[in-house]
């Protein structure tokens, strides 16, 4: 192996900023993640009150031109929701880290990495022409001439280009300026934590000094609720909304889905002690595999998933009983949380030696693309002030889930490492370990 | 880096408007053909233009063993694309995979260790098939106001899509379904940045090689532009070249100007990246080495070009710098060359930047042939760079003219030119925001 953890560059995290159905600064959601409060409630972006899952984790009080300054919000309206959510959290990332106005920096040595979701649909735009296009003769099917008719009235440019998913690292690039290497990835549920362990790399090989990195995504929309709905991967507890999420519970029923932008400012360790920014932790371990398996079903034996952990724990130059604390992806569906509980005993040995692990999707629901770095900064968090967040609602222990869930209060705990995962549908499998900067 | 593993294209995989395989590129690029055609996947009638370029044939129960085709039901146009390609690639590049034993061409054993073999896969924004998602959504809307019922829908309307209707349209099940077809479990990364997406895929399954994480990566990108959702997308966002439905292989012309706007299309294409010593190791066939990569972000806007091409200027001058070579040292240039005069002209600013004093630039120019495929057309370019080099050849640039960049770039303009090309330099920039990416290839020595 080339990359000799003693001999390349460090990677350090420096700045932090989110967007969340818990709020949008670091510290109120912070508080409240370790208060347990619960992000969910009834839908309301579109009318979902016969849908299946009637319920949603969205973000509230979004005030974007009050949140990112009159004048940017002006420039940047036309921006999809989820654009919306990651330029604000990359904003404060931004000043979170100091460089706001920080004047000699090299802007072609900044670059974004972003697991950004598509944006949403002009869905009642596209219904219109699909029932304005369609032909009941003959069983019924699609004229496209009519549908044309109809879709170039109602389309717009503008919606139509926020639809593409590099749009957000796009805005990104622009608001702050930065001209370096520019990504985005797409790996369903594990995007924003694959973006920050590749990102790194680019740091680690030179190509860049800063990367501002994380994701950002809404599927709350008609056809993302329908096409999760249709695959019942989502709780339908419309009657106890708040405590439908219930990761490793054993009345699990599906996730919650929700929406928000977590970024995340990566930094080459020298630059970040040249400028004397303040360290938040550093990014010790990426490891990403694939399941290679069905595009339905996770490994039954986690083999994919064993195999992410154990190589992010080995790019850490750690062993597993190093690992203080395990961010679990945590889904809350029946097949994710019980082969994820198999392959953290697998990489372990057994459930006795296997660090806590906690699920904040209990509190905030499934971010889909930005679920990763919403819980990379949590770790980052949980490693700052020696306190980790609980899995929330957790009652009823299954006994295929018997690792220690952190149930349903904060645990006070002297963690030095955190181990975060991703699994994304069709078995993407990413993992980053992270650790107390320590000079 | 001195010290870093060599990465080399051992095969290349490809669908395009001339057929699937990388034979049938190169034959149509140096018989300088035009796939662009009338659309045939639907009416096009109501557009603003008719035409497209479609891949011909597409039967994917031929790259698939027997066992998975009943997966092909849950595969969009741009999945077919990428698994049509995955195989070409692998055959290419005379690898055994779980795939060519399942299906019966070889006995084994596989060449590459699964865990060593990784996926970089560039997709589009994946359409939902309209006239299926139509015939589901009109059962909920009021045909006489067009307006949709939501009530209806969650209750019954809903239930008329497929269970698996999500898993269709993910861009991440590219990747997906190569990896399981033919079992690699290294890194696989899904990158989605429009047309630039191929170069950046392709451009990180370097690194991923080069720093370790992998022996052999297949990657590049797929899309289908070739459905009415996709077209009319590029039409209200003013793409579409109009008024050469009688015409169509005068339709585009890579740097104008006198047309202005492109052939939306579809394709794929995916190259064999593999480690120096393995390549070796099992006798393959070196086509060339990938020796730098380079991106950067446009900053001026997310939404119009930067008619200075700074951004594209950067990623050049990254990825030649990556390669330790100057820009005096290429000798072949692939383009983008949309046709989209506005988007052209800030290209032809961004070579003239990097290039400095550089004229006559040997380059080539692909759109007029095989229109815009999206997320797959970049390694489309690079495939046909590869062959380019491979046969010490540069293919005709479909109505392309030199003149037409005073001067900057020489097109082979008919027929094609013998030429010994050390270095080539290919790049690509998303239409839709702001990713630009070039990759270097080098002719390989040992």
């Amino acid at each position: 192996m080339s990359n000799q953890p003693q001999s390349r560059r460090r990677t350090v995290i420096t700045g932090i900023g989110w967007v969340t159905p818990l709020g949008h600064e670091i510290e109120t959601v912070w508080k409240r993640l370790l208060a347990g409060d619960s992000g969910v409630a009834k839908t309301t972006h579109f009318d979902a009150s016969t849908f299946p899952s009637q319920f949603s984790s969205q973000v509230k009080d979004f005030d974007f031109a009050a949140l990112l300054g009159d004048e940017l919000a002006k420039r940047h309206e036309t921006a999809s929701l989820n654009s919306k959510f990651a330029l604000v959290a990359a904003k404060n990332a931004w000043q979170s880290a100091g460089l706001n106005g920080f004047e000699s920096l090299d802007t072609t040595r900044v670059g974004v990495y972003l697991g950004g979701g598509e944006g949403p649909l002009d869905f009642e735009s596209v219904a219109a022409a699909a029932i304005g296009g369609w032909e009941t003769e003959d069983g019924g099917s699609l004229n496209s001439v009519k549908w044309a008719e109809v879709a170039r009235e109602r389309l717009t440019h503008m919606m139509e280009l926020e639809q593409d998913p590099n749009l957000a690292a796009s805005h990104v690039a622009v608001l702050l300026g930065v001209e370096g290497p520019s990504f985005n990835t797409l790996t369903a549920c594990a995007a924003s934590t694959q973006a920050i362990g590749e990102a790194t790399s680019i740091i680690r090989r030179g190509d860049a000094d800063v990367m501002i990195s994380g994701g950002a995504h809404s599927m709350i929309h008609p056809l993302g609720v329908t096409g999760f709905n249709r695959l019942t991967a989502l709780s339908t507890r419309n009657d106890s909304v708040q405590t439908a999420s219930r990761p490793f519970d054993r009345t699990r029923d599906g996730f919650v889905l929700g929406e928000g932008a977590a970024i995340v400012i990566l930094e080459e360790l020298e630059h970040a002690r040249a400028r004397g920014a303040k360290i938040l932790a550093e990014v010790a371990g990426y490891g990403s595999t694939a399941d290679a398996f069905r595009i339905t079903d996770i490994h039954d034996q986690g083999r994919g998933a064993v195999a992410a952990m154990k190589l992010a724990v080995e790019d850490a130059g750690l062993q597993p009983s190093d690992i203080d604390y395990i961010n679990a992806h945590g889904t809350s569906t029946e097949e994710n949380d019980k082969i994820e509980t198999l392959a953290i005993r697998t990489l372990f040995g057994d459930a006795k030696s296997a660090p806590p692990v906690s699920s904040i999707k209990s509190m905030m629901g499934h971010l889909i693309a930005a679920a990763g770095a919403t819980e990379l900064i949590t770790c980052v968090l949980a490693l700052r002030d020696g306190i980790l967040p609980p899995t929330m609602n957790y009652q009823t222990p299954d006994p295929n889930c018997d690792l220690d869930y952190i149930p349903n209060e904060p645990r006070k705990a002297d963690v030095k490492t955190a181990l975060s995962n991703s699994f994304g549908f069709g078995g993407q499998n990413d993992t980053l370990v992270i650790r107390k900067f320590e000079g | 880096m001195a010290n870093e593993r060599r990465v080399v294209i051992t095969g290349c995989g490809v669908a395009t408007p001339f057929g699937v395989g990388v034979e049938s590129l190169w034959d149509g690029l140096t018989s300088g053909k035009s796939g662009i055609r009338r659309i045939e996947a639907y009416d096009p009638g109501g557009f603003d233009s008719v035409l497209g370029a479609e891949v011909p044939e597409l039967k994917t129960r031929d790259y698939i063993p027997k066992n998975y085709r009943k997966s092909v039901k849950v595969m969009a146009r741009d999945i077919e694309l990428a698994v049509a390609c995955a195989y070409e690639a692998v055959k290419d590049a005379g690898l055994v995979t779980k795939c060519i034993i399942d299906r019966g061409e070889s006995e084994g054993p596989v060449t590459i260790c699964p865990t060593r073999f990784g996926a970089n896969i560039g997709a589009g924004l994946i359409c939902a098939d309209i006239q299926e998602l139509a015939g589901s959504l009109q059962t909920s809307g009021n045909h006489d106001t067009l307006e949709f019922d939501f009530k209806q829908w969650g209750q019954e309307g809903m239930t008329t899509l497929t269970p698996l209707w999500l898993l269709k349209f993910l861009p991440n099940m590219l990747g997906c379904h190569v990896t399981i077809v033919h079992d690699a479990q290294a890194p696989s990364n899904t990158i989605t940045c429009g047309e630039a997406s191929s170069h950046l895929a392709i451009g990180e399954a370097y690194r991923t090689i080069a720093r370790g994480a992998a022996d052999v990566c297949i990657c590049g990108g797929a899309e289908s532009k070739m459905n009415p959702m996709s077209v009319m997308r590029q039409q209200v966002m003013g793409r579409l070249v109009s008024g050469h439905d009688d015409t169509p292989d005068q339709a585009c012309k890579p740097f104008g100007p006198d047309t202005d706007g492109m052939v939306a299309g579809e394709g794929g294409g995916l190259l064999i990246l593999e480690e120096l010593e393995s390549a070796k190791a099992r006798g393959a066939r070196i086509y060339c080495e990938v020796a730098g990569f380079g991106a950067a972000s446009k900053i001026t806007s997310w939404h119009e070009p930067d008619p200075s091409g700074r951004a594209l200027s950067l990623a050049i001058k990254n990825a030649l710098a990556d390669a330790d070579l100057s820009p005096d040292q290429v000798n072949l240039l692939c383009t983008m060359g949309t046709g989209i005069n506005r988007y052209d002209e800030g290209e032809l600013a961004g070579i003239r930047t990097a290039f400095g004093d550089r004229k006559n630039i040997p380059a080539i120019a692909n759109k007029g042939a095989v229109g815009m495929g999206g997320a797959g057309c970049g390694s489309i370019d690079l495939a046909a760079t590869t062959m380019a080099m491979h046969h010490n050849t540069i293919p005709p640039s479909k109505n392309a003219s030199s003149a037409q960049t005073g001067g900057l770039l020489q097109f082979a303009e008919s027929d094609p030119v013998d030429a010994r090309i050390d270095v080539a330099v290919s790049h690509a920039y998303s239409l839709s925001g702001a990713q630009t990416a070039a990759v270097v290839l080098r002719r390989y020595e040992a």
